[in-house]
């Protein structure tokens, strides 16, 4: 009975929608899985990153539908010449959930959270280079020496060496403003009771059915957000969410279109006008174990680049990718547009086989994650391997499981690389490189799993990274094309493809386009979404 | 009868300290590291050793259990290394969906599968035999992924007779449970027709008929009541596998249950979850046992535990 009463009180604002300030109305937003936490210093998954985003705010945060940078809670900020300190000045009069003023403290509190080793936060990685973290994180120190609180509205950060990326971690949810009294009172409840500044404040949450946000009407951007409210129901299969949607029930399909009625769609007038597209900061690719026999050799590394037949695989997902030939996908500064890539030649592929001393071919296994599409993927690059000779196997298994064999050594010659359920943490060129390709990350249980070391490139990467002031953005980019031309010639990797956005909505969702395929919200822009019809 | 119940339950009690030892030792045998689970693609090695100490998964095995263990006799299952929410509280905002649809899938199984044994039997090697084992077949042999799409896109999508799936309302109810009924009243239907063949020729249902009870009272009177015991076997076995979750079902209509939670848990390798999840199917397992048990004696007074 209390459930049935909760629903109907749930639907009672969809069948009323209020019509204030920016259209108000409640937005429907399906999901097969479970939310899990919503505390921002463990959150890291693609689902619940951007609820987070809309419940609490980072001293930075990005242009809607852009990767642009721009101060966000704070109001400004300075970098040292050296690059090495960062002073924030917070905008004032900004306000938590509960009603009090965000203070330079807070922001301090909240990088000692992520810090703590206690509150096991994914992303402590990304602030050990804040200077004292290290010592803060092993218990030698009781606070970070390299957070200093000004006045009640500044706070500088000082770190061990300049980091480009440094004020990108600044807008990663980790890094959002959290109110200590809040987390001590929810104590390890915090995720399910979170408290920021965010846009949209907690209303209700059902384990396993609903969570719903509702508007935040202190809100420190004028006019944001548009929406009163939004509901995300759980445990919906998106072939269900997809009838529903078109019954008019839902308007966003959190887990995107049904790969079964993908064509249905596109092929659809009043269907294709429903769905939004863009790009992605996602590259799709094959790991190429550089430390095993005979992948050691580069000639080899290119050759099974010039195999794979890009745009065949491109079709086996209907097109919902274009073909990639470098590391970094098409949105992110650095992108190469002049450069052409390995081409598809077997004939070439072959000879270069023959001159490392493999004339007709070798045996090796490709690791693939086993859920649609990617056991199909691998297939296809199983066939095009074959046809220069190279005849592979195919382990095609649980996520967890391949990620484990990438990060072990010695183990995986090849890993497809979908599923994995990767996007970039931040729009910056480094972000490709030091998790997933750089020395740094040359140990097993990471994430770099072509094993692939080049001390040069690394220095060109570290160089590049002490480049943070806004002038040099041209040259650090310019510097980037140079450092993933020098990759893409070892090879570690064969690009496939670069994964598109298609975001499906209901008609009454209005707003900017973009914020549909927003490359750092993923589904969509909860903040700027607006309904313009019933 | 006590004696027998407190015997039951100890030996319970033995075979559920079992089920946790091989769970535990299977989750560990598995080549995936929750701690890298949780820490995902850009944590330093640091963080995950932090993690990982943090949840205790760097102690040794016996260790890991014997704490478990501990924590279990006081009835703490842990907390969701994904939520961070107690598992106890995930299991319980779940027990309720899970018991109704259970309810709803033994009711729909009974009502289709009961009936149409009965008649198949009555009428045996007649069309309507041969029409219920064909249905029978056809269901129990049914992907309940498609059957309940199908149901959905035709009962809930193209007539709007029932919600496109969720929770909440006995109209949610029907479909998934439905769903569940075609499936399993196809093994019902199989069972009541072979118990109810192997009834009819015993001697004391000839007897009664040579006494000149008429065939209705024969078939309900004398042989219907002897034919159920292998259904009550039957349910009781149904009530643990329900109460464990029916994953396919749940997922296609939005079903809250357990079924949802210990797929989601076994994707990322979220041990206590997982953990959590067999014990509670264990327990209704042995429940449903105990309780199939009990009723016989209620129903055959041949039967009697001493």
């Amino acid at each position: 009975m209390v459930v049935i009463l909760g629903l109907l009180l749930a639907l009672v604002p969809a069948v009323t929608p209020t019509w204030g300030q920016g259209g108000g109305g409640t937005m429907i937003v399906t999901f097969k899985d479970d939310i899990s936490t919503l505390d921002p210093a463990i959150g890291y998954d693609w689902q619940n990153w951007s609820i987070i985003k809309s419940i609490s705010d980072g001293l930075m945060d990005y242009e809607p539908a852009t990767t642009t940078l721009v101060p966000h809670l704070a109001e400004s900020f300075t970098v040292s010449p050296d690059g090495r300190t960062y002073t924030f000045r917070l905008r004032r009069g900004v306000r938590f959930h509960n009603g009090r003023e965000v203070v330079a403290a807070d922001v301090k509190y909240t990088l000692e959270r992520v810090l703590n080793p206690k509150t096991q936060s994914p992303g402590a990685g990304f602030f050990g280079g804040i200077t004292g973290a290290k010592a803060f994180s092993e218990g030698k120190a009781p606070d970070v020496s390299g957070i200093k609180v000004g006045d009640k509205y500044t706070v500088r950060i000082s770190l061990d060496k300049a980091n480009a990326a440094f004020l990108h971690t600044m807008a990663l949810n980790f890094s959002h403003v959290v109110p200590k009294e809040a987390v001590t009172k929810a104590g390890a409840d915090f995720g399910h009771k979170p408290v920021g500044t965010g846009a949209f404040m907690l209303k209700e949450w059902t384990l396993g059915q609903r969570l719903v946000l509702v508007r935040n009407p202190n809100y420190f951007l004028r006019g944001r957000p548009h929406l009163d409210q939004i509901t995300f129901q759980v445990g919906v299969e998106p072939n269900v969410a997809f009838l529903r949607l078109q019954r008019k029930e839902v308007d966003i399909l959190g887990d995107g279109i049904p790969p079964a009625d993908f064509v249905k769609v596109m092929g659809d007038r009043a269907l294709r006008a429903l769905v939004a597209v863009g790009d992605q900061l996602q590259t799709g690719y094959v790991t190429i174990n550089t430390q095993i026999e005979p992948l050691n050799d580069v000639r080899v590394r290119r050759a099974l680049n010039m195999a794979i037949d890009k745009t065949r695989i491109v079709r086996i997902i209907n097109n919902r990718a274009v073909p990639a030939n470098q590391v970094l996908p098409p949105l992110m500064p650095g992108y190469d547009k002049a450069y052409a890539g390995y081409p598809f030649d077997r004939t070439q592929a072959k000879k270069l086989l023959a001159e490392a001393g493999y004339p007709s071919g070798f045996r090796t296994t490709l690791f693939a994650n086993n859920t649609d599409p990617n056991p199909r993927i691998a297939q296809a690059i199983q066939q095009d391997l074959a046809a220069i000779g190279i005849k592979v196997e195919l382990k095609t298994q649980a996520q967890s499981t391949v990620i484990e064999a990438g990060g072990t050594k010695g183990q995986a010659p090849l890993i497809w690389s979908g599923g994995m359920a990767w996007i970039a943490d931040y729009p910056d060129p480094n972000n490709f490189y030091w998790p997933i390709l750089s020395c740094d990350a040359l140990t097993p249980g990471t994430w770099n799993w072509a094993w692939y070391c080049n001390r040069e490139v690394e220095k060109m990467v570290s160089d590049a990274d002490a480049m943070v002031q806004p002038g040099q953005a041209a040259a650090r980019a310019a510097k980037f094309q140079e450092i993933y031309r020098k990759v893409m010639s070892d090879a570690p990797w064969i690009p496939i493809f670069n994964e598109r956005r298609y975001t499906m909505h209901s008609a009454r969702l209005g707003g900017a386009r973009g914020i549909f395929v927003d490359p750092i919200h993923i589904p969509v822009h909860y903040d700027e979404v607006r309904m313009i019809g019933r | 009868m006590t004696a027998y119940v407190l015997r039951r339950v100890a030996q319970a009690g033995v075979i559920l300290l079992g089920v946790s030892l091989l769970t535990f030792l299977l989750l560990f045998a598995l080549p995936a590291d929750p701690a890298r689970m949780i820490a995902g693609r850009s944590a330093t090695l640091e963080t995950v050793g932090r993690i990982r100490s943090e949840l205790g998964l760097d102690r040794p095995l016996a260790v890991q259990y014997g704490r478990y263990l501990q924590r279990l006799a006081r009835g703490d299952l842990g907390r969701s290394y994904a939520q961070k929410v107690e598992v106890a509280e995930l299991l319980r905002s779940r027990l309720a969906a899970t018991f109704f649809l259970m309810v709803g899938g033994i009711f729909f199984e009974l009502l289709i599968g009961l009936p149409a044994g009965l008649l198949a039997a009555v009428r045996r090697r007649s069309r309507a035999d041969r029409a219920v084992m064909l249905g029978a077949f056809l269901g129990v042999s049914a992907p309940q992924f498609v059957l309940g799409l199908l149901l959905l896109y035709l009962l809930a999508y193209t007539v709007p007779l029932f919600p496109l799936g969720g929770y909440g309302t006995p109209a949610h109810l029907v479909l998934p449970a439905v769903t569940l009924g075609i499936a399993g009243g196809g093994w019902y239907a199989r069972m009541m027709r072979s118990a109810m063949l192997e009834v009819i020729q015993q001697d004391y249902v000839r007897t009664a008929r040579a006494k000149g009870a008429g065939a209705r009272r024969v078939l309900t009177r004398h042989a219907l009541p002897n034919a159920l015991l292998p259904v009550i076997t039957m349910i009781g076995l149904d009530f643990g596998t329900f109460m464990g979750g029916v994953v396919v079902v749940e997922s296609v209509f939005g079903w809250p249950g357990i079924g949802q939670l210990a797929w989601q848990a076994i994707q990322i390798v979220d041990i206590p979850v997982i953990m959590g999840v067999v014990l509670v199917s264990a327990v209704a397992i042995l429940l449903g046992n105990l309780m199939a048990d009990l009723a016989y004696p209620l129903l055959d007074p041949r039967i009697r535990y001493g």
